[in-house]
């Protein structure tokens, strides 16, 4: 199915809305708001990953020029509720501050607000904490094991979930299969890391009573944690969504950062501000991402045809869990990726250790989850001495198989994964590719072709959450779009979230232009705020194009057939006899006889008398909240269930070097063919496939955050932490193919994930791919370029 | 204690009292009020804060505004051309997308303007160089090499 | 991440900045380009009472060439050297070495004489004055002295310098103008132009027959300082480079090596790399004489 629907607007080549205002400097993001009597805060946090706090000093510290006030873990959670938990651990409970027991190196202890941040920083200094240390565990194996010190001593043990899912007939696959394979995985512990750090500003209106928040966030259910942790009403939170977010990819979740700024704010009746600092953010903003161990079973036949796997994976969640263990939840959307494999098991656990709490990171934890998948289609090509392409052709679901519904229980809208793989190919130009790494092999080069495809899902209605917390029973995530049409004319529309580069204006606008057929420059998109705003679940999890997409359509749809009604009634006519068309109601045969927007907005605001009869609401607005298609069903009790609609698809071929002496990874040629459907703004499509895989490449040779045996973390620097810059990253190629999906608005599938999604698991292979001829392989990332020349030195 | 600073921004005189620790980026942001310059680290790897000390590209988070006495420093602010639109390397950006959320950009602004001054053509490698002391976690970089070489062309032409 | 408090000054004569240094005693620090002292501040891992500023220091900025030395004074920004023609003919380890120093904004900013007076054992500078054996001119209230390099930097981030002394200058020896000299600088760095895991610098000279009759070598991040390896310079005089001869002399430095493991990279892999990475850097720079030989 290719997508040939004529279209004005959406997949043309337009300038982002957004983008005029960064280039000239006028962005406005949190950090760039100043509130009149603002304070500032600064953090003491724990040296230790475990220690009782046995006495806090404040005196010197107070009495420091500009402190206003010292906040201590007791006093706020006396006044506050505990963060919220993802997973069932009443045992677990989370405040902004320590209490009496500090968990992780960089825990927050107490919080200085005073009238600047180095004032604050001055202070905070000279808070003596008195510790005495305890136990601690960091690995996360031995975190599993009875006599681990367990993190959270309520909860009794670090087990934070456990289950395994059986989803069809594994033993009778195992067994009937003639080969198997096993193999272990492991995703060391990265993050998305944005260049702009968490900040918030809370302010208490005295007179309005409302705590009015502006944050550098991308969460559902923000102003809903607020409320609850600050024990006031939701009606209260007002979140300024009008805030420029400095990049998330999933990680800008700062609640903690949020009640402890707004418990300030209502304490001092005074705006307060906290923008974490790299150091802060590094180690105690909770940002961490995926920390995974696998093993993995195939069972697969001569021909290559895999039967049946098994997945075992641990997940580090850290010490602080918030969603983190919901990153085993999303994988079982595509569990089986691209491909008929038969039956899954999947045995998920999360562990607590005494490390920085982990968050939501770009592809909700499918990108390990695809590693180990693509690494075992590999292996299996590998021991049969197949081609890794032809492996994966062999095992992909069919074109004519769509909707295809994969073992764990989510139906798969539409795809075509044997043209998008022939697409990557012919893009990489392979046959060179293949006749380039042969010649550099020959001359001792260690070269490799990498080759990888992932599933993107999109859209979903959070099914992990009821999947992994069975008290959880949330079976929709709406998305809404407000749109109102002046008396001029011009048209308006509000959203219900803040953005972090996804170009959510450009998106609306091109929608509504599309769909009333006016210029989307002339289109006004708004940042709402959360007391005004509609229902909304925040840009995650690839859905906005989706979820917005459809809220928008949905709304501009609603004017559309009143501007017609109104039209029509004016023209003297019904509707059969009209068309609309630019902006305009014209009566069909009557020498173009019609009647502009312009006038019909005029007309619904101001002469009633003109409106038909039945239309008894003046004025011309719509509103849409969008139920997330396929959405609406609890998980059975063997874990089915429908957890997103909507499936993009992405193969990447990647050409590495590595330099046998030191061990670097040279990327001399990328290539990415993707189908996200009916693309809406080609450059913010291309822009968000190649921005994910530079990240995929982060993830996968440079970044990790490394911790000792001591529990301290040694990457907490930008010059430790490494993420790659414009050397590192080579000119990637992108094709797209568009199988539009039959579920949505404009058949527009999820694009924000799937180039981190392919990205790790292509470089890994083809770092195995150059590694193959010296009888070595590194399944491990990051594939530091140390460990891969000690590697090729052992293998020597 | 707070000392006297004069220094010209964005062509303009500006003269304030500031503490000596008071970095060049914090005193532009806080004091002058020009917050396009970003803060990515504050020690000096991700290049956010770029910003010209006359005329070439430094690390505003590494110099203390005291420092600044006397030089001429130009922001993101003041790329723009006189009437106030945009300038070239401003519009090559937006035209080829080369940014998503824009926390980058003033930097890599910066740091494009600085290779633009010094070449009128410069080769992938050379941009690639240029831009190599700044951080972007959006892009991959791709449609920023783009619009440095498509403001090259353009100014070439002009 | 904001600096303690400070007093700053600013002179603009060498003696002032002695005097200033020696009226402050042990709680001044010079500031110059501020690219490894600013972030020390941010953290503070560093907190100076009273700041320096050398910038304006006319006496301290500048590179000259009299017969016997090539002078690159203190101040003067990476970024200048870089581009100097005099450093690029007379020492071409160090032309060799600034792309490798940072990025773009830092060596616009970044000075030759702040990367040696960190005594940072990572940063290229160091490195090449260890292969060239620079000459350091030190300068306090109570006079005048030169150290030669290897005395001066004595353990990572250490140096001999004296809280009241001034790094005035630091003196190269011009390489040889009878030969066909080429320096190479190879680098391990976990992202190009960051902080390196090792580096190794090597200027060579050729003769007309293609002999070896000038070498310099330097080697950091597989000891706590940088070392010049003369072993492997003895060992290698006059001879023609083959690359046999080169790949058996770079183990002379095995013995001295002592690396330590850091995130980035094991002990045994410094220790490995060390010598096949010189062994590069001698055969690339070779191989660019050779060709400017024929
Ligand atoms: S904020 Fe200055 S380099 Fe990062
Ligand atoms: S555009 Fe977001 S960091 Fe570069």
């Amino acid at each position: 199915m290719t997508d040939t629907t004529p279209r004005i607007y959406v997949s043309t080549k337009r300038r982002p809305k957004e983008d005029g205002r960064f280039v000239s400097g006028a962005g406005r993001f949190v950090a760039d708001i100043a509130r009149p009597g603002m304070l500032h805060v600064a953090l003491v946090t724990s040296p230790y990953p475990a220690a009782q706090i046995i006495n806090v000093d404040t005196s010197v510290a107070a009495a420091c020029p500009g402190v206003v006030t010292i906040l201590a873990g007791p006093e706020l959670a006396n006044a506050t509720a505990p963060l919220a938990n993802a997973v069932d651990t009443p045992g677990v409970k989370i405040f902004p501050l320590a209490q009496s027991t500090v968990r992780y190196v960089g825990e927050w202890v107490v919080a200085v607000a005073a009238e600047t941040r180095a004032m604050a920083e001055d202070a905070a200094e000279l808070v003596e904490i008195d510790y005495d240390p305890m136990p601690f565990v960091v690995d996360p194996t031995e975190a599993l094991g009875p006599s681990s010190p367990p993190v959270h001593s309520d909860h009794g043990n670090n087990i934070l979930y456990d289950r395994v899912f059986t989803w069809g007939p594994v033993t009778d696959d195992f067994t009937i299969s003639p080969h198997q394979l096993s193999f272990h995985v492991r995703w060391g512990r990265s993050a998305t890391v944005p260049i702009e750090t968490f900040g918030v500003i809370a302010e208490w209106g005295a007179g309005n009573q409302i705590l009015d928040v502006w944050a550098s966030i991308q969460m559902p259910s923000y102003p809903e944690q607020i409320a609850s942790s600050l024990k006031i009403p939701l009606n209260r939170v007002r979140v300024h969504y009008d805030v420029d977010v400095g990049g998330s990819y999933g990680v800008k979740r700062g609640i903690k950062h949020t009640i402890l700024v707004g418990y300030l704010a209502r304490k001092l009746s005074r705006p307060i501000r906290l923008i974490e600092d790299r150091l802060e953010n590094m180690t105690g903003g909770d940002m961490h991402g995926p920390d995974r161990r696998f093993d993995v079973s195939v069972a697969f036949d001569a021909q290559g045809v895999i039967r049946s796997l098994k997945l075992r994976a641990l997940e580090d969640v850290g010490a602080q869990t918030g969603r983190a263990p919901f990153q085993l939840g999303k994988p079982v959307s595509a569990i089986v990726g691209a491909y008929r494999i038969n039956s899954v098991e999947y045995h998920a656990t999360a562990v607590s250790t005494n490390k920085t709490g982990q968050t939501a990171v770009r592809g909700f934890g499918m990108s390990p989850t695809n590693v180990a998948l693509e690494m075992a289609v590999d292996k299996v090509a590998r021991y049969l001495s197949l081609s890794r392409l032809t492996v994966r052709r062999r095992n992909f679901i069919r074109a004519y198989e769509f909707p295809y519904r994969i073992p764990s229980g989510s139906e798969y809208d539409s795809g075509n994964y044997h043209t998008v793989l022939a697409k990557a190919r012919d893009l990489s130009n392979l046959d060179k590719l293949l006749a380039r790494r042969d010649a550099a092999r020959a001359l001792g080069y260690v070269a490799g072709i990498g080759l990888a495809t992932c599933l993107e899902p999109g859209g979903g209605n959070s099914a992990f959450e009821p999947l992994l917390n069975p008290k959880n029973e949330t079976t929709t995530w709406p998305e809404s779009c407000a749109i109102k049409v002046d008396r001029t004319g011009r048209v308006t529309a509000t959203i219900a979230t803040s953005s972090s580069g996804q170009g959510h204006q450009t998106l609306v606008a091109t929608i509504i232009g599309e769909e009333l057929e006016i210029d989307p420059d002339q289109i006004q998109v708004l940042h709402s705020d959360t007391l005004s705003a509609l229902p909304g679940n925040t840009p995650v999890a690839s859905r906005m194009a989706i979820m917005l997409g459809g809220a928008a359509a949905g709304a501009a749809r609603k004017i559309r057939e009143r501007v017609i009604q109104i039209g029509a009634h004016n023209l003297g006519c019904g509707l059969d006899d009209v068309i609309y068309c630019n902006g305009r109601v014209v009566r069909v045969g009557y020498g173009g006889q019609f009647i502009t927007l312009d006038h019909i907005a005029l007309i619904a605001h101001r002469e009633f008398h003109n409106l038909p009869p039945g239309l008894s609401e003046p004025g011309l607005q719509a509103i849409h909240v969008e139920q997330v298609p396929q959405g609406g069903t609890l998980p059975k009790s063997d874990g089915r269930v429908q957890m997103y609609p909507c499936y993009s698809f992405a193969a990447h071929m990647v050409y590495a070097e590595i330099d046998r002496l030191t061990g670097k990874v040279s990327l001399e040629d990328y290539s990415i063919a993707h189908d996200c459907g009916t693309v809406i703004n080609p450059d913010i499509v291309r822009g968000m496939v190649i921005g994910g895989a530079a990240h995929g490449i982060g993830a996968a040779l440079y970044e990790e955050f490394v911790y000792n045996s001591a529990g301290q973390l040694l990457s907490g620097t930008f010059v430790d932490y490494v993420m790659p810059s414009a050397h590192e990253v080579p000119y990637i190629r992108v094709a797209e193919h568009c199988t539009p999906s039959p579920l949505t608005s404009h058949g527009q599938k999820g694009v924000g994930e799937g180039g981190y999604l392919g990205a790790p698991a292509a470089v890994m292979s083809a770092v195995n791919d150059a590694l193959n001829p010296f009888g070595v392989e590194c399944l491990e990332l990051p594939l530091r370029a140390s460990k891969l020349a000690d590697l090729l030195a052992e293998a020597e | 204690m707070k000392r006297a600073v004069t220094l010209t921004i964005n062509g303009e005189a500006i003269s304030s009292e500031i503490e000596p620790r008071t970095t060049l980026v914090d005193f532009l942001r806080e004091d002058v009020m020009l917050t396009g310059t970003h803060v990515g680290c504050e020690h000096g790897v991700c290049g956010a804060c770029s910003v010209l000390l006359d005329g070439t590209p430094i690390r505003s988070c590494l110099l203390f505004a005291i420092q600044a006495e006397g030089h001429e420093v130009t922001t993101v602010e003041g790329l723009v051309e006189e009437d106030g639109s945009l300038g070239l390397l401003q519009d090559s950006f937006w035209e080829t997308h080369a940014m998503q959320c824009g926390y980058c950009t003033p930097g890599m602004l910066i740091a494009a303007y600085g290779l633009l001054a010094e070449s009128a053509d410069p080769t992938e490698a050379e941009i690639r160089e240029a831009i190599s002391g700044n951080l972007c976690r959006c892009t991959g970089y791709v449609q920023i090499v783009d619009a440095v070489r498509l403001a090259a062309a353009r100014m070439r032409q002009q | 991440m904001k600096a303690a408090t400070f007093e700053y000054v600013r002179p603009t004569h060498i003696d002032e900045v002695v005097s200033e240094l020696a009226r402050a005693g042990t709680d001044a620090r010079i500031i110059a380009g501020g690219q490894s002292l600013v972030p020390m501040m941010a953290m503070r891992l560093v907190r100076p009472e009273l700041l320096v500023d050398i910038n304006h220091v006319s006496e301290l900025t500048g590179i000259g060439k009299n017969n016997d030395s090539v002078c690159v004074r203190a101040a003067t920004r990476q970024a200048d050297a870089g581009r100097s023609e005099i450093i690029a003919r007379v020492v071409p380890m160090l032309a060799a070495a600034v792309p490798f120093i940072g990025h773009n904004q830092t060596r616009n900013r970044g000075t030759i004489g702040g990367s040696l007076a960190h005594g940072d054992p990572t940063a290229e500078v160091l490195l090449v004055a260890m292969a060239l054996g620079v000459t350091l001119d030190l300068r306090s209230e109570k006079g005048e002295r030169s150290v030669n390099i290897k005395d001066f930097a004595v353990a990572p981030m250490e140096t001999v310098m004296e809280e009241d002394e001034c790094l005035v200058a630091a003196r190269f020896q011009p390489a040889p103008t009878d030969l066909r000299v080429t320096a190479v600088v190879e680098e391990v760095a976990p992202r190009a132009g960051d902080y390196a895991i090792l580096s190794v610098s090597a200027e060579i000279g050729l003769d007309l027959g293609g002999f070896c009759r000038h070498l310099r070598l330097g080697v950091s991040g597989a000891t706590p300082v940088p070392f010049r390896p003369h072993m492997v310079e003895i060992a290698l005089a006059d001879s023609l480079l083959a690359d046999d001869e080169v790949d058996d002399a770079v183990h002379l430095i095995d013995p001295v090596l002592d690396p330590e493991s850091d995130v980035q990279a094991s002990a045994a892999y410094r220790r490995r790399v060390a010598p096949g990475l010189l062994g590069r850097a001698i055969r690339t720079a070779r191989d660019r004489a050779v060709v400017s030989l024929v």
